[in-house]
């Protein structure tokens, strides 16, 4: 009883903060109901016994992800509405409806054949997080280990894109300084 | 009233759904990565409710490695998109037309 309240309840937060993150015409609004929807996510895997990965959904995308986003947006010019498609919206729903179908079926052929057997099966009595170290450092430590550089080399990117001139600080800096460097410069590159 | 496997998965479907249609409709860059992380996310829910269902740790790896894809993935699109933003002062798709760098 208490999980079905509980899965009513969030599914229907989640769906309606998700559908604001799509549909509102202002980045700010779109960004807060996004980490809403986000934490409100994390509350279904710990439904589902998986505690560890609801505490990295709360700090990876609530935490990292959300915090990135919010710095990102500083960049850009948030307070104009954002323009949106004048497209056909039937096309629209229509290709969206046949995805949907699509993933169903994808996620419901295993089911209808009901020939899975689990590989690693969950072990009673043993914490969750402790399961998964025990998988993860045996059987995926290899994708584990490429996750890593991956993620090495996803923030030696990100330093080198947008660190661009990172080195010059605009509170730190007099007015005169800051004109003479966008008259030579001539773009809008501090803005 | 018991909740099972189905109605986890059409939970997921519904959010996989509002995420496409997020990514048709949306013109501003910004906002198609807030809907690519709706369907990461419905993916996630997916994978987390097989694993339970089915008692097999494998589907939690996935969305262990997905989380890590996300993280990732928004890094280096938001370092473009500053580029860009720099560059053209706008980060619409009409006017990403050429690769011209």
């Amino acid at each position: 009883m208490f999980e079905a309240v509980a899965f009513y309840l969030f599914a229907f937060l989640t769906i309606s903060m998700f559908y604001v993150a799509v549909t509102t015409a202002q980045a700010l609004y779109a960004l807060c109901a996004l980490a809403a929807g986000m934490i409100f996510i994390s509350a279904f895997f710990f439904i589902l016994g998986a505690d560890f990965l609801g505490a990295i959904q709360i700090v990876v995308y609530s935490g990292a992800v959300m915090a990135l986003y919010s710095f990102g947006m500083m960049f850009f010019d948030t307070t104009r509405d954002i323009k949106e498609k004048q497209g056909n919206k039937f096309i629209i729903v229509g290709l969206s409806v046949i995805a949907a179908i699509l993933v169903v079926t994808i996620f419901s052929a295993p089911i209808v054949a009901d020939n899975i057997t689990a590989l690693y099966p969950i072990i009673e009595g043993v914490g969750n997080t402790q399961q998964i170290g025990m998988v993860l450092f045996t059987k995926y430590l290899v994708p584990f280990e490429v996750a890593a550089i991956m993620l090495l080399v996803a923030m030696v990117s990100g330093i080198v894109l947008a660190g661009k001139k990172m080195d010059l600080s605009l509170t730190l800096m007099s007015e005169d300084e800051i004109r003479r460097m966008k008259e030579e410069k001539n773009k809008k590159v501090l803005s | 009233m018991e909740i099972g496997l189905n109605h986890y998965l059409v939970l997921s479907t519904i959010l996989f759904t509002i995420g496409l249609v997020g990514i048709m409709r949306r013109k501003n860059i910004l906002m198609l990565f807030f809907a690519t992380e709706i369907l990461l996310n419905s993916a996630n829910v997916g994978f987390a409710a097989i694993s339970h269902y089915y008692g097999d740790l494998t589907g939690q790896m996935f969305v262990f490695f997905i989380i890590a894809i996300a993280a990732a993935e928004v890094a280096v699109g938001l370092g473009l998109l500053i580029v860009w933003h720099k560059k053209h002062n706008s980060i619409d798709l009409d006017f990403m037309t050429s690769m011209r760098g």
